[in-house]
């Protein structure tokens, strides 16, 4: 089977972006990749707008306290505390859907769908909203830009530091936790440092905190700013020397870029495309949007066996069927209860690792959900889903005390489409040729829905009535699983 | 143009056909009658962090009085079931257990550095993991890998629950979670569904999959569906979620099907505050729930086969605190129910209160030895493989 024009721009739109909407889905005929890729960078260029959502609580809070010391001497009352707490899950809640709506709607699709690659990469799950914003906003800027600046602030960012123990790191107790996690998870992976090296770059981060306003602060009076040998280097470091030790490596560059690999070109890797790519990228001085463009606009990115391979993730999903099918969602809870039933809500990363992804998004239950996630949002069927509390009072309870509200909610209906963007993409297409249409507009696999059974279940009532029911049942598959 | 609208695809209806399946779910026409002795097991997950020692209670150990003046259980109140040691007054249901020889307790519980996150230590319990390393498959999911592969029966391990956990995802295998057989069969019923999946051509390997689970979860659910209906309990349960959840799990248990694990969970026991009331309810539902399903296997024979073994991802400190709760702990007591214990009672040393870790408990048995027992000496697995490493087995069984 050659591999359309259209085929390949939807795989790049799908990849590099969150799929093609339907407002541009008809002209991906005859543009080429190398246009189309040009596109998506001069709508990310510039510099992204702050998603602010955290309240005037938690925000005031944080900014009549000078230090987290003072917190700890409890100059917060339990209540404070609690009502902070509350706050911030709400906010997360808010940052959660303002987000989810830019991949959907932002025209800088290259930056939100990057952003949330290394949302998943520097994964934290704190309840600070204002924590997590200041986070997200840094790696929105910086999602196309150089690694080594976005490694660098992210390093410093109050989110980083408080969810890998970083505040505690002092020179009397140091705490390894970062030490660690930035080279196993962010930079070398394993096996590639020692439980030594470890020991000693944790030294070097000592003193790294921040105050409740939010700010990076260096505290020299925990800092240890004796002798440490680190990869073979030796000298009074302290952090950002350990950072740049780090980015010295060459097996840095390898590491992202296999990850980076792995998540946009192919869960199995091709050892020599990821060397060269990796090269490229080291010498190229950790430049996020050349190492993109070495991908986007190779042949071997548009390879039949690097299309409708990959697994969809939830988040990715959810955006995708948005944005193909204009609509207007009546209630956020439901888009909340998709995201924790399929298993990724976005800030709640399972752990420091990020979501694992691939087959480890499918099971029963979450493909079954699915399945019928397009005919539930369409037709505002009624979803009958407990998950189970998961209880964490720090984190997760953001679901929990509103989960019965959820449902209720969630049962009253989701959502109000705008079916005429929808027929618009297909309105040249003669009648015989238009189940063949939707199908490769829809679905990214080499394996195609049977059009004998389609043909049982379409709605032949109208043309217009024909093309819903098609593209409802074409996302109801297996097939449209994948991208 | 906005329409709302209901129609297309009738994805809830009740398929009448009757069930076509592809060549790899021809496991499920044969009659898969389980030999009698199946062991099964029960694992009772205690969500939030279970406060371990208002559980089974220290009543002459004075440290505990000393760091609980408020939250302390009087030796009065508490179900004595040593001249030391009481249970918690809710629990009613395992006092008679106890007295029957058909509990076993194993006290401090744990692992090494220990993980105060609610997510990270049960992701910890969950994976059977260090608790530096970030695995993503389950203890018992790798037990469905290890027992099944090649085999397609996500029957083996089934959890009460909309989400399935982690510790039920293996590598290739994966166990299947629903609340209620019925829901779960009507939600996995689209004749749509059934012809897409008897359509497919073979294709890459992950497309395959996704059709394999599909397939598989709608004849599994039918299969499940109907198996509930063959033997259903007669047993009075309470009308609790885990007593609804125990008394489906008792209906499978005596129909032929072939599962070896059932997961449910119980929560939330993060008493940071006022702790007293929510740790009596929830094991009021526990003990009560418990008990009927207990007394439901006595009586149609299986008790013998059957263990119930709950967790909780962390116990919690030994000092209460200003709301009348306590904060998150480490190490924690387990529970054992059947029939078929080889020891019974309280199988170690209480915890030692005066020596404690910046006022925690230090880990004697690691929970990774609980596992490889129940694995081995239960289930007949590989627990080596399973858990990665040889673990000291335990002799409770």
């Amino acid at each position: 089977m050659a591999v359309s024009n259209r085929l390949k721009n939807q795989h790049l739109l799908w990849r590099s972006a969150f799929g093609p909407m339907a407002e541009n889905a008809a002209d991906l005929d005859n543009i080429s990749q190398k246009k189309l890729w040009e596109l998506l960078l001069k709508t990310s260029a510039k510099r992204p707008d702050k998603l602010e959502v955290a309240q005037n609580l938690v925000d005031g809070l944080m900014k009549g306290i000078k230090d987290v010391v003072d917190l700890q001497k409890k100059e917060l009352t339990a209540d404070q505390k609690k009502q902070m707490q509350q706050q911030s899950r709400e906010d997360l809640k808010t940052l959660n859907i303002r987000w989810l709506e830019e991949m959907i709607n932002s025209e800088a699709q290259l930056r939100e769908k990057m952003s949330l690659f290394w949302h998943g990469h520097f994964a934290t799950r704190v309840i600070n909203s204002y924590f997590q914003q200041e986070l997200l906003q840094i790696i929105r800027e910086n999602a196309l830009g150089n690694f080594k600046d976005l490694l660098k602030e992210v390093s410093r960012s109050p989110s980083m530091i408080q969810f890998l123990n970083n505040q505690q790191n002092k020179k009397q107790h140091p705490n390894e936790n970062f030490a660690r996690e930035v080279m196993e998870l962010f930079t070398l992976g394993r096996g590639n440092y020692t439980e030594n090296d470890i020991k000693e770059a944790a030294r070097a981060f000592t003193g790294w905190g921040f105050n409740l306003q939010g700010e990076f602060v260096f505290r020299k009076g925990q800092h240890d700013d004796g002798r440490k040998t680190v990869l073979g280097k030796s000298g009074n470091f302290d952090g950002d020397d350990i950072i740049n030790i780090l980015l010295e490596q060459k097996q840095t560059a390898r590491f992202i870029t296999k990850k980076i690999y792995k998540y946009f070109v192919n869960d199995t890797v091709d050892d020599a495309k990821v060397e060269w790519l990796s090269d490229r990228f080291y010498k190229n001085d950790y430049d996020i949007k050349k190492l993109l463009e070495d991908i986007y606009l190779s042949d071997w990115f548009y390879d039949e066996k690097n299309i409708g391979s990959r697994i969809k993730s939830p988040i990715e999903l959810l955006a995708g069927i948005r944005r193909f099918l204009p609509m207007e969602m009546q209630n956020d809870q439901a888009q909340l209860l998709f995201q924790r039933t399929l298993g990724q809500i976005l800030f709640y990363p399972p752990n420091v690792a990020g979501w694992p992804g691939g087959k480890n998004w499918i099971d029963s239950s979450s493909l079954m959900l699915r399945l019928r996630i397009p005919q539930i949002i369409t037709a505002n069927e009624a979803i009958d889903i407990r998950p189970k509390s998961d209880d964490d009072t720090n984190m997760g309870q953001m679901m929990d005390a509103n989960l019965k509200k959820m449902q209720d909610t969630v049962k009253g209906g989701t959502a109000t489409i705008e079916w005429s963007a929808v027929n618009k993409i297909f309105e040249k297409i003669p009648r015989e040729n238009l189940l063949q249409k939707i199908s490769a507009t829809v679905l990214q696999t080499k394996s195609q829905v049977s059009t004998t059974v389609l043909d049982k279940y379409l709605n032949n009532e109208s043309r217009e009535n024909y093309i819903k029911s098609a593209v409802v049942n074409l996302m109801s598959t297996p097939e449209y699983q994948l991208c | 143009m906005v329409i709302k609208r209901r129609e297309f695809l009738q994805v809830g209806s009740l398929a009448t056909a009757s069930l076509m399946l592809p060549k790899f779910l021809k496991a499920f026409e044969k009659p898969m009658m389980v030999p009698p002795g199946n062991k099964v097991v029960v694992v009772i997950q205690l969500s939030g962090g279970n406060d371990g020692l208002n559980t089974v209670i220290p009543v002459r150990n004075d440290i505990y009085y000393k760091e609980r003046p408020k939250l302390g259980i009087e030796k009065d109140k508490a179900l004595l079931i040593t001249d030391e040691i009481g249970l918690n007054p809710a629990l009613a249901g395992f006092k008679e257990l106890f007295d029957d020889g058909s509990l076993a307790i194993m006290n401090s519980v744990g692992y090494p550095n220990p993980d105060r996150s609610h997510f990270r230590s049960m992701d910890i319990w969950q994976s059977a993991s260090a608790s530096n390393d970030y695995v993503y498959t389950g203890w018992l999911g790798r037990y469905l890998d290890a027992q099944c592969k090649g085999c397609d029966r996500p029957t083996q391990a089934m959890e009460m629950d909309d989400v399935l956990s982690m510790a039920l995802k293996g590598e290739e295998s994966k166990g299947l979670a629903f609340k209620d057989p019925k829901r779960l069969f009507n939600s996995a019923t689209g004749k749509y569904f059934k012809d897409l999946g008897n359509n497919h051509q073979h294709g890459e390997e992950t497309i395959d999959y996704l059709y394999k689970t599909m397939s598989e979860t709608l004849s599994s659910a039918e299969y499940i569906y109907q198996q509930s209906k063959a033997h259903p309990s007669s047993e009075t349960y309470p009308g609790t979620e885990l007593g609804k959840d125990l008394k489906t799990i008792a209906s499978l248990i005596f129909s032929d099907i072939n599962t070896k694990v059932y997961y449910v969970s119980l929560g939330s026991f993060d008493t940071h505050v006022a702790q007293d009331g929510q740790q009596k309810r929830l094991f009021t539902e526990l003990s009560d729930a418990v008990k009927a399903f207990t007394s439901d296997l006595k009586k149609n024979n299986r008790f013998q086969d059957v263990m119930i073994m709950s967790f909780s991802e962390f116990g919690r400190r030994v000092s209460q605190n200003a709301s009348g709760g306590t904060d998150h702990g480490t190490a924690n007591n387990m529970f054992f129910v059947s029939g078929g214990l080889k020891e019974k009672g309280v199988l170690n040393a209480m915890p030692d209160l005066s020596d404690l870790t910046e006022g925690d408990l230090k880990h004697k048995v690691d929970f990774k030895s609980v596992y490889a027992t129940v694995l081995n000496k239960w289930l007949g697995a590989n627990d080596k493989a399973i858990l990665g490493k040889q673990y000291e087995y335990l002799n409770f069984i």
